[in-house]
């Protein structure tokens, strides 16, 4: 069922301004198409019938914030997600990565961690884990609590195996895990190498420098203007030579730095320009 | 039905309606003041081959949404796979990869609300062949909005559950059939 139709456009901006101006979190450049359907989801899932209980509820509870920006932003992701991409970062990235003495890695908007247990294993298994950091940062407190906890539902394991293989994968993908009941926990071993923390990419700064950054499905919520800002930031954390990864539908060809990066392929990487 | 200008067309399909929508295509011949944007149920790796192969068929540039699309008059978009599509306003389309919604992503229902929306009586909302239940709902969002809803004649739908339920749920304005269907564009 769709959500209901609750929130009005002006109620949104009120919303917005709220959480801004109370608890610092900043929704004013993210795209309101879908940032309205999440409030009008919120009221759905937490019986909300008002806009005004929901104001209410977030102005006077600030433990409900953490659910709030949990359920406002979306953190739907999975393993090895369009498999094809990860094939190409196994046998065109990689090799290229390896040649650098300590390999570092961001993946921007991690949420729940998926995607950064992937890379883990295609290091695992191009032999450069052990020489490499990957860097797994994301707005939302509770969906890193996850990722820390190496623990996903065990019914996502036949499509994530499936897509394993797509990449390239030539293990059984099971080992990787161990099973129990309805949950698998990874191996150790893929977390030995995972830094996790906040960050925030529409108010925080660069914190490090990367040869590959990774944010696939997260620029979409934004608009143009925090597209470009971010794209700005991801350049000042980037080495010469480093690659850029986005979504399926993404693009850096509307950005003011696509002069600078050579697209890979007709993948959705680019690679930095070396202009010293 | 010339009382409202039509300012865009969205067409929801599921299982049976390619050959629809190829009938369609063909048979459209004039320079359409509106754009018209395809959503069909897809397998999530799908390559991209439906717009090379709608392209073919069409006098209309045919294109696959990315993030931020601008909207244009007289072009055929085709809703990606494993994205639900939204408008931003009469401009700017949007992909979100949120939570499945009856299944699919991307969802009829979800585009088609979002249309209503955005578009109020501007917008006609087709529904054709599918098994699955997704879009009736958006229908009903489109006509509350004063939009135009039609729907394909469930008895020349190769699967007609989805058209069933519409024609059953939703006051809807028109009954297409595959052969009509792009005459009725035409005379818009």
């Amino acid at each position: 069922m769709l959500e209901p139709s609750i929130v009005k456009d002006e109620e949104v901006e009120y919303l917005i301004k709220d959480v801004y101006e109370m608890y610092g979190y900043d929704f004013s450049e993210y795209s309101r198409a879908s940032f309205k359907r999440r409030v009008n989801r919120i009221c759905l899932i937490d019986r909300f019938t008002s806009f005004a209980e929901l104001r209410y509820t977030l102005i006077n509870d600030p433990e409900y914030l953490k659910r709030f920006v949990e359920e406002i932003t979306v953190n739907v992701t999975e393993m090895f997600r369009d498999p094809v991409f990860f094939k190409t970062l196994r046998e065109k990235i990689l090799p290229q990565l390896g040649t650098y003495p300590l390999i570092r890695i961001w993946v921007a908007g991690c949420s729940t961690g998926e995607e950064a247990y992937s890379m883990a294993i295609l290091l695992k298994e191009a032999n450069l884990y052990h020489k490499s950091l990957i860097y797994g940062t994301d707005l939302n407190p509770s969906v890193l609590e996850t990722a820390r906890s190496g623990v996903f539902p065990l019914q996502q394991m036949k499509l994530y195996s499936e897509n394993y293989m797509l990449s390239g994968g030539k293990k059984d993908f099971s080992e990787y895990y161990t099973a129990n009941y309805d949950s698998v926990r990874f191996d150790k071993s893929l977390q030995e190498k995972l830094i996790l923390s906040t960050h925030n990419l529409v108010s925080d700064s660069s914190f490090n420098s990367f040869q590959l950054i990774i944010c696939r499905n997260v620029l979409i919520y934004f608009d143009r203007g925090l597209q470009e800002r971010v794209f700005r930031l991801f350049d000042n954390s980037l080495e010469n030579l480093g690659f850029l990864a986005l979504g399926a539908k993404e693009t850096l060809r509307f950005s003011n730095l696509d002069k600078s990066y050579h697209q890979v392929e007709n993948q959705k990487i680019w690679k930095k320009l070396d202009h010293n | 039905m010339k009382n409202t200008n039509t300012e865009l067309i969205v067409i929801g399909g599921s299982a049976g309606s390619l050959q629809v929508i190829l009938e369609m295509i063909k048979k459209l011949n004039i320079e359409l003041q509106f754009p018209i944007v395809l959503v069909v149920h897809r397998k999530a790796h799908s390559t991209s081959i439906l717009p090379v192969l709608l392209q073919q068929f069409s006098s209309m540039e045919v294109v696959e949404i990315e993030d931020k699309t601008e909207i244009k008059n007289n072009t055929l978009y085709i809703v990606p796979a494993d994205y639900h599509l939204l408008f931003e306003n009469k401009k700017i389309m949007s992909l979100d990869s949120s939570e499945k919604m009856n299944y699919s992503r991307p969802s009829i229902d979800v585009t088609f609300k979002s249309a209503a929306e955005i578009y109020g009586e501007n917008v006609i909302g087709i529904l054709l062949s599918g098994a699955n239940a997704d879009g009736v709902e958006g229908l009903g969002y489109i006509k509350k909005n004063g939009g135009k809803v039609w729907v394909q004649d469930p008895e020349t739908a190769e699967v007609n559950y989805m058209p069933k339920h519409a024609v059953d749920e939703v006051d809807y304005d028109l009954i297409i059939t595959p052969n009509n269907l792009a005459n009725y564009i035409n005379q818009l």
